[in-house]
């Protein structure tokens, strides 16, 4: 279970990544680089065959990931790699249904535990369907994350009101992806769910650039950001790769990840 | 009585909603319509009349005397939706969710479509209702099915081309989904098949129970009793479920005929009952052919219709409560069928139909002369002529 406690001058920022995007050992250190930049939470990607609420550049990720034989166990462990090499902010795992079903419930809640996965979000199991999985995330300490849409409308308040760790306020209508602007009655939406919720508000889809950041910040605890940052690891990918040139790389993402930062207002 | 779908769209342990937050609220827009419109004389009046006058419905039961005399078993009796208007079931569904749409104040379609029966059909209401039609179809499909991207065009529809996956139904399918995530204030979706999130399952099997209610009063009109056994294929299962549905409460025997490809014991299947594991697909909770770490598996048959890695999850139901038998017939059974058909009765049936009369023709020669067996004729086999003829000629070369 983790508890993001900010104080008022601090902003959220959750960085997603698919989990073996380019090769696992590159996914390691692109944790500890989002660290360094600020990052308050990691979202890890499972990659998935399927990926029904994800754009193109989370979907060629996720290809790339099954590539290198990626899978929900593997991915799993990858993220208590990240923990054992000095990650150390909470990590929470997102999946897609499928994967989860598919093991038994008693070894995954124990694989969570053994490699520290703090939280888990599944993008396509909505409230009606997750009792279930959410109380047995309660009873083995692992923060499930809810998300809110803008066509959410009479389901808003009973889907803030059991949200734990924080609210995952899905920014506009569509898959991930980069978005060069919003729909203006984004905002007036993310204030009434501000509102209503006791936990931290963060904004996520298609956020791609420091404006959009300030912009969210304003209204929001902070923002989730991954399509983004995830076509930045596809630029870099083969000099992530290769490891005459891989620090180098890693520093220019680290660079670039800074943007989103919500320290980076405070410097 | 039958209680499913439950109120929270479940059949069984079956069905459901597993979609991003985003459509839940179109999805409930979608129920709530569906509700209001189901027992509406009005609708009903529209809904009949569309199917009469534009479809041709309703269809005729054919008795297949040649097929039945050669057989020497079970009087078989087709079930003619090959008759319909696009020649295929698939219309019935399309008009009954066109004017969902239509009360629904929406104007803009979408579709998904494997062999393109479905896309046809979609694109057919659009132009009879004055609708836009955006289909989305694997790229795999789209060449190997040109003529039926050509129809769409010409009805007006728009044809999207999906690169994503592997570039069949199954992406297609994704892809609408996305489409629709992003559309979904002012675009209807029309599925094509009993999957998807509820309310889909149930909305098609309404738009589709007229087979199993018209074979019914037309076989008690020639032979004064019910069918022994009623057969229908199964790839997503439309036109199995709208056969099954009047039967279900009946002491009949019920049986689905699904793809086996080249064989259940290859990778080269879409055995989804006979192979599958439980899991989610588009959705719903229902059996799909997937690994042991829950990435789907793109399944594989001669007949673009049936291939798809998972089934409706209502016949997930009715395959765990035992009320409907699953088998799985390979292509080479399923040409075979096709040209017994065509030679015997001068019908020549779509492959996916084909599977259902391989089926058939098995358990019509175990079968008493007196028993009857009812097959769904889905449609009809114009479309698959290039498949056949590759397949045909393959064959020749193989035996020079």
């Amino acid at each position: 279970m983790f508890k993001l406690d900010l104080q008022p001058s601090e902003k959220l920022f959750i960085p997603f990544i698919t989990a073996g995007d380019p090769v696992p050992e590159v996914s390691i250190e692109l944790a500890k680089s989002l660290q360094k930049a600020g990052a308050t939470a990691l979202e890890l990607g499972v990659a998935y065959s399927d990926p029904l609420a994800d754009g193109p550049v989370i979907q060629r990720a996720s290809k790339r990931a099954l590539d290198q034989g990626m899978n929900i166990v593997k991915a799993i462990e990858l993220g208590g790699e990240m923990k054992k090499n000095g990650v150390n902010i909470p990590i929470i795992l997102f999946t897609y249904y499928n994967p989860v079903l598919q093991l038994n419930k008693e070894y995954f809640f124990a694989l969570l535990r053994e490699n520290h996965i703090d939280g888990l979000l599944v993008p396509d199991l909505p409230l009606e369907e997750s009792n279930s999985l959410q109380e047995e995330c309660k009873s083995h300490e692992v923060t499930y994350i809810s998300l809110v849409a803008p066509t959410s409308e009479s389901r808003l308040k009973t889907i803030i009101e059991q949200a734990e760790g924080f609210v995952y306020c899905v920014s506009s209508l569509g898959v991930t992806g980069v978005r060069n602007e919003f729909n203006s009655s984004v905002y007036p939406f993310i204030r009434t769910v501000k509102n209503l919720s006791t936990v931290p508000v963060a904004v996520g889809f298609g956020i791609s650039n420091r404006e959009q950041v300030i912009k969210m910040n304003e209204i929001s605890d902070g923002v989730v950001v991954g399509s983004a940052l995830v076509r930045k690891i596809e630029e870099l990918k083969d000099r992530l790769i290769s490891a005459e040139t891989r620090n180098q790389a890693l520093q220019e993402f680290e660079d670039y990840a800074m943007a989103f930062s919500g320290l980076y207002s405070l410097k | 009585m039958y209680p499913y779908p439950n109120e929270i769209g479940r059949y069984g342990d079956f069905g459901g909603k597993f979609v991003p937050e985003t459509l839940m609220q179109p999805l409930d827009e979608i129920q709530t319509a569906f509700k209001q419109i189901k027992d509406d004389p009005a609708f009903r009046e529209e809904y009949y009349k569309l199917l009469k006058d534009y479809s041709g419905r309703p269809t005729a039961l054919t008795y297949a005397d040649r097929v039945t005399e050669y057989l020497g078993g079970a009087k078989i009796y087709l079930k003619r939706e090959d008759l319909n208007h696009t020649g295929s079931h698939k219309i019935n569904n399309a008009l009954g969710q066109a004017l969902l749409a239509k009360k629904m104040g929406k104007t803009k379609i979408i579709a998904e479509t494997g062999a393109g029966q479905h896309g046809v059909a979609a694109a057919t209401v659009a132009a009879k209702f004055g609708f836009s039609c955006t289909v989305f179809m694997g790229e795999e499909d789209v060449a190997r099915q040109s003529l039926n991207v050509f129809r769409m065009k010409l009805l007006g529809a728009e044809v999207v081309p999906v690169t994503s996956g592997n570039g069949t139904l199954k992406d297609a399918t994704n892809e609408a989904i996305r489409y629709w995530v992003q559309h979904c204030e002012d675009h209807f979706y029309m599925i094509g098949s009993v999957v998807g999130p509820h309310p889909y399952p149930q909305v098609v099997r309404e738009f589709q129970k007229m087979i199993g209610e018209e074979a019914k009063d037309q076989l008690k009109r020639i032979e004064g009793t019910m069918p022994d056994k009623v057969v229908a294929c199964v790839g997503g299962g439309s036109n199995a479920m709208g056969m099954f549905q009047a039967f279900l409460n009946e002491d009949v025997e019920l049986i689905g005929a699904e793809a086996a490809g080249k064989g259940i014991d290859t990778p080269l299947h879409a055995a989804t009952i006979s192979k599958g594991t439980v899991g989610v697909i588009h959705g719903s909770l229902t059996y799909l052919i997937q690994d042991e770490f829950g990435q789907i598996i793109e399944p594989y048959s001669i007949s673009a219709g049936l291939d798809y890695p998972g089934i409706g999850p209502e016949h997930a139901y009715l395959h765990k409560s035992g009320r409907v038998t699953y088998d799985s017939i390979t292509d080479e059974e399923a040409v075979d069928a096709l040209k017994l058909l065509s030679e015997k009765e001068g019908i020549l049936p779509a492959i996916e139909s084909a599977h259902a009369l391989a089926k058939a023709f098995k358990l019509a020669k175990g079968m008493d002369r007196g028993q009857l067996i009812l097959v769904c004729l889905s449609g009809r086999g114009d479309k698959d002529v290039n498949t056949l003829m590759n397949v045909l000629e393959e064959e020749v070369k193989a035996h020079v």
